[in-house]
């Protein structure tokens, strides 16, 4: 599809303009953290220029919390309202190519078979740009997982790219158009430049320390009880603190909880993040199936790299974001883990 | 039918029975009267009240029951201690159903079938056993191996008595751990009794209890000659969505919510052991 540009010095003047599309959320600094956030909040400032932001834009689609249903009760009866799903349209502008790809990892847990209404509703409502990246930094190791960052792939409307003068947008979806039409500052524009950021950005990606993280030894092919069973766990789990920042910062952990709160008036059922990292994550009547913060650390990692993939079609649930190598207390992640596990020969 | 998985359905409990000390079963209808959904022998629901918890339940009656849904329960924890306090008339949330369930139209069509449970292990096998005996034609030669502690531990055994028993072409095998007053049946522990009972390694087994007796109860069938793939068991994990999203539940690249609860040994034996 064709490529536009607009000059950079009018991107406020674009993000008003994307406004009548519904709330635009963009990369953003507040309070010294970084986050997609509405355009426009006080104390705080757009900034596509940022790499990645601190915090994913998992939760515009499965947020944090989120209430499923109301009962009421009154004697031995129960009366029950669903929650309101999305109505209103919003524009998901900036999105990195780790986070596109891990858009897709979600989409096909929650819109396989039977459909989660409420992420649906969502990612229905979404108009998402993604945003190339034009100087990775020495944590990203998405090209280990396949993904060219300098031309964002997935489920996306538009893919943009940010030079010193200029963004490019390249339309991919009607809804992607739209982007283009509400506001006058695109005109056509050639190739040229946006070649020439990718050559640059690529000339960075190869000497990524991680870039090339050898991953063979994982996936949906993969040995899964060698893996299991790799002798590694028990030093690379030693320091696991069991703090789930991990997680909670990873843009394709998709476990959740489901818990009543009594209002008072009615008791109301919602859903919020829950980490396998936790110990009463399996927690049952007689005990758990994961006893130590090995098994646990473990189920993390084999989940990115074999579980997940082995049920995919080969799609890793990681996508190299590196957002666990900068969060972990201990010092502990992927890059970590999958050296350990691929450096080895297999345990007998 | 609600619009989402993770929203239930109101449940009317229409019946309570106390099957043993901590075992009663709950008799389920719709608002609207008749069963809030059809399922299949093996299959689980999410039971909830409201504010105190959900949790899954394997269906104790037989698809073949056209008129409501039944779930053995045994006091356990604080959901289970609250249904317990269930009377005629409660309503509780009920989502369902969830799971693979047993292959009643698949594998085990035509096969002599060797049913073994462990107390409250009966209940997931009572709806098969059901199903079978209500398509008699369909299915071979059928015995029923059931142990608990006590004669009071065992759940269903007017059912039992008054009906299995009598049933063409099956056999039923109760047995108790320890000798007591009244008791005629076998003394023993299941396993050693399957052991015993000696069965031919022709028929399709399906082994529901405790981990410690399905363990055992595993080696007794392997020393009778019972192959990996003629014994079926149905998984228990914690569970939160029934779906395959929350990702509590899986072992390896399987959720026991959705590929299971019920597994093949072969299958389980090819995941990593972690249950
Ligand atoms: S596991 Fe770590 S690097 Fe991979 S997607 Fe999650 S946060 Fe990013
Ligand atoms: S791996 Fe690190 S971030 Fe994750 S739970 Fe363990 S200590 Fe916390
Ligand atoms: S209960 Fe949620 S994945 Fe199985």
């Amino acid at each position: 599809m064709s490529l536009y540009a607009m000059d950079r010095a009018r991107l406020g003047e674009l993000y008003e303009a994307l406004g009548a599309l519904g709330r635009v959320y963009l990369p953003t600094r507040k309070n010294g953290a970084s986050a997609f956030l509405p355009y426009g909040e006080e104390g705080s400032e757009a900034d596509l220029s940022l790499l990645l932001c601190d915090k994913s834009p998992k939760d515009l689609f499965f947020p944090q919390s989120e209430e499923l249903v109301k009962f009421r009760l009154t004697g031995a009866e129960i009366a029950l309202q669903e929650a309101a799903r999305q109505k209103e349209p919003f524009v998901l502008f900036g999105v990195k190519a780790c986070d596109l790809q891990a858009i897709e990892v979600l989409d096909r847990v929650f819109l396989a078979e039977p459909v989660d209404s409420f992420y649906q509703s969502r990612r229905e409502h979404a108009t998402v740009v993604a945003l190339a990246c034009a100087r990775p930094a020495e944590s990203c190791f998405c090209t280990a997982f396949g993904i060219d960052p300098t031309s964002p792939q997935g489920p996306c409307d538009a893919v943009a790219w940010l030079t010193e003068s200029a963004l490019y947008l390249r339309p991919c979806t009607e809804k992607g158009e739209t982007i283009v039409s509400c506001f006058a500052g695109f005109a056509p524009a050639d190739e040229k430049e946006v070649a020439a950021q990718q050559a640059a950005a690529r000339a960075v990606l190869g000497r990524l320390p991680y870039g090339q993280l050898d991953l063979s030894r994982f996936g949906e092919a993969s040995d899964e009880l060698a893996l299991f069973d790799h002798p590694a766990w028990e030093e690379l789990s030693a320091h696991c603190l069991g703090c789930g920042s991990c997680t909670f910062s990873c843009p394709t952990c998709q476990c959740y909880d489901i818990r009543d709160y009594d209002t008072g008036k009615g008791v109301l059922r919602f859903r919020c993040w829950d980490s396998c990292m936790y110990k009463d994550f399996t927690m049952m009547a007689h005990g758990t199936p994961r006893k130590t913060q090995k098994e646990r650390f473990r189920q993390r990692f084999l989940h990115k790299l074999v579980y997940y993939p082995k049920n995919n079609g080969g799609l890793f649930s990681c996508v190299g974001c590196g957002r666990c190598v900068k969060k972990c207390p201990a010092n502990l992640h992927m890059i970590r883990v999958a050296k350990a596990l691929g450096g080895e020969p297999r345990a007998q | 039918m609600p619009n989402d998985p993770l929203i239930p359905m109101i449940g009317v409990v229409t019946d309570v029975r106390r099957d043993t000390p901590d075992v009663k079963t709950f008799r389920v209808n719709a608002l609207t009267g008749g069963k809030n959904f059809a399922h299949m022998p093996g299959q689980c629901a999410m039971l909830s009240i409201p504010g105190v918890g959900e949790a899954m339940f394997s269906i104790t009656s037989s698809p073949t029951n056209t008129e409501y849904l039944e779930f053995s329960i045994k006091k356990c924890g604080c959901l289970t201690d609250w249904l317990h306090r269930l009377e005629a008339g409660a309503q509780l949330t009920i989502r369902g159903p969830y799971g693979n369930g047993f292959p009643v139209e698949g594998a085990l069509l035509g096969q002599d079938l060797l049913f073994i449970a462990g107390g409250i292990g009966l209940a997931p096998l009572r709806s098969v056993i059901n199903y079978v005996l209500d398509k008699r034609e369909r299915y071979g030669k059928v015995d029923i191996v059931y142990g608990a502690r006590s004669a009071d531990d065992l759940v269903d055994l007017e059912e039992i008595r008054a009906s299995w028993a009598h049933a063409p072409g099956v056999d039923v095998h109760l047995t108790i751990d320890r000798a007591q007053e009244g008791w005629e049946g076998n003394v023993g522990f299941v396993p050693n009794y399957v052991r015993e009972l000696g069965f031919a390694p022709t028929a399709t087994a399906l082994v529901c209890g405790p981990p410690i007796m399905i363990k055992f109860v595993l080696g007794a069938l392997a020393e009778l000659g019972f192959a990996r793939t003629q014994v079926y068991t149905t998984m228990e994990l914690r569970m939160k969505c029934g779906v395959g999203k929350c990702g509590r539940c899986n072992i390896g690249s399987k959720y026991v919510c959705k590929d299971g609860p019920v597994f093949r040994m072969d299958q389980l034996d090819e995941l990593p052991d972690e249950y």
